[in-house]
């Protein structure tokens, strides 16, 4: 069983890091949206105040390394430039998708729109745990500021969303490929 | 307009229930602010080789680079500046949250292909 290292980067990327960080929007979400509709107190304890925090961190950092390894590593390789003449495009994806009408729409609307609007999530969710840490002891005597993070909260998990979409999508049309070779399992045969 | 007045506090341990707001509007309005960066920048750097030129910091990442570094320092230095200015006060949360969403969905909006095209006439 073998990955390349792109292969395993890009799945770190959408899978790992992507992944969970949508998961952990959601999350965060229903969280605020539930705490929104509590009768009176519902303080969390001090060790149940932490977790909050530790899970806002974690959701915050989730987003940054999925951008980051998204743009720096896993990026490159998409926009790669072929060289003059080249017959075989599957090493640059960018360049496979923009050779056919059919996928260049993967391209020019999926990949144009993600690689902006992604920021957005981690920018969010880096405000959203601030606010939660800071506030949290007290933030249901700021019920505008609750809305105020549900609001976001929302539009990070679409721009999340989207980003997933389309990534998973580009992925299909064109995969990213190429790098070293890592086996992961030696079959008994 | 005004959004920040002086949060009057009559004894220290109403201090955590009456802890002032403006913290949260500071990051509030900062994060749409640098969403709403993000989206111009990535405009400009369509609109102009000169700007994509400028705004490659990286370049096997390209433009990108650039766009993302500069509206999130953007982000961080409107953050620092206005959580000072705001640190002590009570603002217009609603004002603000709304001011910072019209930010949020207009950086959205640019950076929705389709939109950026139809602006830069292409």
């Amino acid at each position: 069983m073998q990955v390349t290292l792109r292969e395993l980067a890009t799945a770190a990327h959408g899978l790992l890091f992507g992944g969970f960080f949508l998961f952990a929007i959601f999350g965060v979400l229903v969280e605020l949206v539930r705490s929104a509709h509590v009768k009176g107190a519902s303080d969390l304890t001090a060790r149940g105040c932490s977790l909050a925090r530790v899970y806002m961190i974690a959701t915050a950092g989730l987003g940054w390394a999925a951008v980051l390894l998204g743009a720096y590593a896993v990026y490159p390789w998409y926009r790669a430039i072929p060289p003059a003449g080249a017959a075989d495009l599957s090493l640059y994806p960018q360049r496979l998708l923009l050779a056919s009408a059919t996928t260049s729409g993967w391209h020019s609307l999926g990949m144009e729109w993600k690689e902006h609007v992604a920021w957005f999530a981690p920018i969010v969710m880096t405000m959203a745990a601030y606010v939660v840490a800071k506030y949290q002891g007290s933030l249901r005597t700021h019920p505008q500021v609750k809305r105020g993070l549900i609001l976001f909260t929302t539009t990070a998990l679409l721009a999340a969303g989207v980003a997933g979409f389309f990534g998973a999508m580009l992925d299909k049309a064109a995969p990213i490929k190429g790098g070293g070779t890592i086996t992961l399992m030696r079959s008994a045969k | 307009m005004t959004m920040a007045t002086e949060q009057e506090v009559d004894h220290p341990l109403e201090l955590a229930v009456a802890l002032p707001n403006g913290s949260a509007g500071a990051a509030i309005l900062s994060a749409g602010a640098g969403c709403f960066a993000l989206g111009v920048l990535a405009v400009a750097g369509d609109a102009s080789k000169s700007m994509a030129h400028w705004l490659t910091f990286y370049k096997p990442t390209g433009p990108l680079s650039g766009v993302s570094s500069t509206a999130i320092l953007l982000w961080l230095a409107l953050w620092l500046i206005l959580g000072r200015l705001w640190r002590s006060k009570t603002v217009a949360i609603a004002r603000v949250n709304a001011l910072a969403f019209v930010l949020l969905l207009a950086g959205v909006l640019l950076t929705f292909p389709p939109f950026e095209d139809l602006l830069l006439r292409k």
